[in-house]
């Protein structure tokens, strides 16, 4: 294999990662300061991407279409959690694994019946379509290096947003004693609802920036989810370090197993049957390196306690 | 002198800065009462988990009947024969009373993978749970469910669970607790006979009980025993009268 | 508890009436739907044994669903080409014989449960049902990239496999062999719920550290809870396969483990008759929602919030009123 096609293949890996950041980040935040776990957050994520690709269907804006993602999905999440979610943190994981898993089907069927079920295509902003030449002469779309360069913003403001700000205190103060900042007086259930919104939001705007490169139809948050699940057993619950490096390992993985197994298995196999071994345990790869994780790290990479 | 049945030897435990336990040693003889005393906060609690296993040491051994047990977990410590009581009762809140003990039966027999003959008409199990029940005095509330038994009960409940693990050391966390004046009493006279059966490690708040009870006292302060000795002598004892029984002892 | 006794009769011979009023109207598709909800009970069954008795939040139930669709599949395949399914280092034929492919299923789920399950039980909340989750749909994508049995669009049966002495294409015959299933089933996860196993995977349940203090550890109950949870679940995915002389992927999506657990749910956790009545419900609301509108799943959804949120003991715990402490 040669070396471009192996940076080509790295990058992709990075623009995958960090769209599952947007995820990860999001569910590790509520679980972190809410202790509820969110099987909707993929939901959310479609929400963002249909939003966006109706809004760029009527304006043609891809800037509208990206704000009204952001708007739709942390306005779908706040009233989700005013709805549903705030009456689910005192219950246990059961109750909340069904009532979100019964909010996936209201919502997938929801646009189902919205939408139809063909799917809707959001096209690259003419500005950005196209390929543009990397130092060594590597080809690659611009808009996947946009992708990975609005991604590790994201990830920039969050920490940030966190270390410095007022909000970030009262996230940190909630995630150590919830009692505490009730004491202290800050309103715990704008709070709550605010985090939600947010993690929402980030879900959205990973649904519409992925939707210009997949196509948008319902379910499509579902496989998501669950490699950001993936993402926070390895990187540890609640940690948005955590998210990030397991974000960035899984997008590797993942894209990078797929392209190197089969060869690799083709240097010892019938190169018939190392194509299918190989892409059927590239497929298991993500999971073979969370097994891994799990097995010396139990709480995940950075997960405290 | 007769060898110890329990021997804890240097043990240590910090979290952070604080150091909860600072090199303790003590010694269970077989048939003493050997009561742990001292202030809240002193370690007990702490001391009594490494002893039991819920709590890994820093540092030092703990020894049971001869056998280095430092390295086992609760599981394997209990099977060894370490019979032990919560401070803040840890039962099967839904289950039966009766249930609870025979729990304690079957994990004494350790045939637990039987998956077809209804555990509660095993004649043998459900008899030495009774049995257990009627020594604590608690047969009449067999049928009850664990959650409504008062306070007291609980306590009485954790006393004959253990009592069903035939242990060969009791480890009792304040079993009086909650007992009221009478209750109390009636525990007292029970755990007396009871050195006889095996010998206790004894925390406990109720004084009266402890001097009443204790062959040996041993006083725990910030992590350390600053004492151990007869009731009288621990009566007698300055550091202890300094530490613990406090200002108006001391004046 | 004498009502849910009585509540649990009726549920029981609820299938086989409505299968016998069927057959005597000739509907053979409603016999086949409650074939279909005998079938999806007997999964829930098996979930209902590491859910409800051990508290185990497991959303990898589809893996052993679908493990023991496939092994139906791949035994039954082999037999249909006439092909070994392994020559070396011992042969391997497949087979037509209902009998065989349940002990094959059996196994098969039972063996996986014990991987996943020594793994996933290291740890504990929200991490278990994650990485449950997760090796759920490992084996989902690993059947969908894996050529060699039809990959993404599954396998297909022609006739269905033998049993001794009945003539398994005929509807009703069918039905009795998944009912007879899933009573013996019933009967066993009884046993097992009154046996000191199950006094003390419940106890360790309510409270983990009492049952270590009497010496038992949680996580070997929980472990064999699994395998069991996942043997029979694997049997239910062998009876779904034969049921619809197909199996694919989607049998191991993550929708199926949902679904499993919307069974128990519904029904009423932890009650022995829960799954009975929650697969019942789901294939009536599938059937009778279905009919009104294609996008049913929504009123399921809802149906299924409002029961989360307000009647938390389920279809049985809210016809039989408080779950009595176990005798």
């Amino acid at each position: 294999m040669s070396l471009i096609l192996l940076i080509e293949q790295v990058l992709n890996g990075l623009q995958f990662g960090v769209m599952l950041f947007l995820m990860a980040a999001g569910l590790t935040l509520i679980f972190g300061v809410m202790g509820l776990i969110n099987l909707a957050h993929g939901s959310l994520y479609m929400v963002g991407a249909f939003a966006a690709a109706a809004v760029a269907g009527w304006t043609g804006s891809f800037i509208l279409a990206l704000i009204a993602a952001l708007a739709a999905a942390a306005a779908a999440g706040a009233l989700v959690e005013l709805l549903v979610i705030r009456r689910l943190y005192d219950r246990d994981h059961l109750d909340q694994v069904l009532a979100t898993f019964a909010l996936i089907l209201i919502f997938s069927e929801g646009t189902r019946w919205l939408f139809g079920s063909f799917p809707l295509f959001l096209d690259v902003p003419a500005a950005l379509a196209g390929p543009v030449m990397l130092p060594g002469g590597i080809l690659y779309p611009l808009y996947r290096l946009v992708i990975i360069g609005v991604g590790l913003l994201v990830a920039a403001g969050l920490f940030l947003l966190i270390a410095k700000t007022r909000i970030g205190v009262q996230i940190r103060a909630g995630e150590a004693d919830r009692e505490m900042i009730a004491a202290l007086g800050v309103d715990i259930s704008k709070l709550y609802t605010l985090v939600f919104a947010l993690g929402a939001a980030l879900a959205g705007l990973a649904g519409a920036l992925v939707g210009a490169i997949q196509s948008v139809q319902v379910g499509m948050g579902e496989p998501v989810l669950i490699l950001a699940f993936v993402v926070i057993v390895i990187g540890g619950i609640g940690s948005i370090k955590g998210a990030l490096v397991g974000s960035l390992l899984v997008g590797l993985t993942d894209t990078l197993g797929g392209v190197l197994l089969p060869p690799l298995f083709a240097s010892f196999m019938q190169a018939s049957s190392a194509n299918s071994v190989g892409s059927a345990v590239a497929s298991m790869s993500i999971y073979i390196l969370m097994v891994g994780v799990l097995l010396f790290k139990p709480s995940g990479l950075f997960g405290g306690t | 002198m007769t060898d110890p049945l329990l021997k804890i030897s240097n043990l240590n435990k910090s979290f952070g800065a604080l150091k909860a336990t600072d090199d303790v040693s003590l010694t269970l003889l077989p048939g003493e009462i050997h009561a742990l005393i001292g202030p809240n906060g002193a370690g007990k609690s702490t001391l009594i988990k490494q002893v039991a296993g819920g709590l890994v040491s820093d540092s030092g051994r703990v020894e049971f009947s001869g056998r280095d047990v430092t390295s086992l977990a609760t599981v394997a410590r209990a099977r060894a024969g370490l019979g032990r009581t919560f401070q803040i009762s840890s039962l099967a809140m839904e289950y039966t009373v009766l249930q609870n003990v025979v729990l304690g039966a079957l994990g004494k027999d350790g045939r637990v993978m039987r998956f077809f003959r209804p555990v509660m008409k095993d004649r043998d199990l459900v008899d030495r749970g009774m049995a257990a029940l009627t020594r604590v005095g608690l047969e009449d509330k067999a049928a009850r469910r664990t959650a409504d038994l008062s306070h007291g009960q609980r306590r009485l409940l954790e006393v004959a669970v253990a009592l069903t693990l035939e242990p060969k050391v009791f480890l009792m966390d304040e079993p009086m607790a909650g007992l009221g004046a009478s209750g109390s009493k009636r525990l007292t006279a029970f755990l007396d006979g009871l050195r006889a059966q095996a010998p206790i490690l004894l925390v406990e708040h109720d004084m009266d009980a402890v001097f009443a009870l204790a062959d040996r006292i041993s006083v725990l302060v910030y992590g350390r025993i600053i004492a151990t000795g007869t009731a009288d002598e621990i009566k007698r004892d300055p550091a202890v009268r300094e530490a613990y029984l406090g200002a108006e002892d001391a004046a | 508890m004498a009502r849910e006794t009585l509540l649990n009769i009726v549920l029981f011979l609820m299938l086989p009436v409505t299968a016998g009023i069927a057959l005597l109207l000739d509907e053979p598709f409603i016999i086949t739907l409650v074939t279909k909800a005998a079938i999806l009970a007997l999964a829930g069954v098996g979930l209902n044994i590491a859910l409800g008795l051990g508290g185990l939040v497991s959303f990898g139930h589809a893996a052993f669903f679908g493990l023991g669709g496939y092994a139906m599949g791949i035994l039954a395949s082999h037999a249909q080409s006439y092909t070994p399914l392994m020559e070396t280092p011992f042969l391997i034929e497949g087979t037509k014989s209902m009998l065989v492919i349940w002990g094959a299923a059996l196994v098969t789920a039972a063996l996986a449960a014990l991987a996943i399950g020594a793994l996933s039980l290291r740890t504990t909340g929200v991490y278990f049902i994650m990485i449950t989750l997760a090796f759920g749909q490992m084996l989902y994508y690993f059947a969908i990239s894996w050529p060699a049995y039809g990959g993404e669009d599954g396998l297909s049966i022609y006739i269905r496999n033998d049993f001794p002495g009945l003539n398994t294409l005929d509807p009703i015959q069918f039905f009795a062999i998944a009912f007879g299933v899933l009573a013996i089933a019933l009967f066993g996860a009884s046993r097992i719920a009154k046996a000191p196993f199950g006094l003390a995977l419940f106890a360790a349940r309510q409270n983990a550290e009492r049952v270590e203090t009497v010496g038992l550890t949680p996580f070997r109950l929980r472990l064999v809870a699994f395998v069991i949870s996942g043997a029979v679940t694997g049997l239910a995915g062998a009876l779904f396969a034969d049921l619809n002389r197909f199996v694919s992927p989607t049998m191991f999506s993550w929708h199926t483990s949902g679904e499993i657990m919307v069974f128990v749910i519904l029904g009423g956790v932890g009650r022995l008759f829960g799954p009975v009545a929650g697969a019942a419900l789901f294939i009536l609301l599938e059937h009778v929602l279905g009919g009104i509108s294609d996008f049913w799943q929504v009123y399921l959804g809802i149906l299924l919030l409002l029961v989360v949120l307000f009647a938390r003991g389920g279809l049985i715990g809210t016809l039989a009123g408080r779950e009595v402490a176990h005798d």
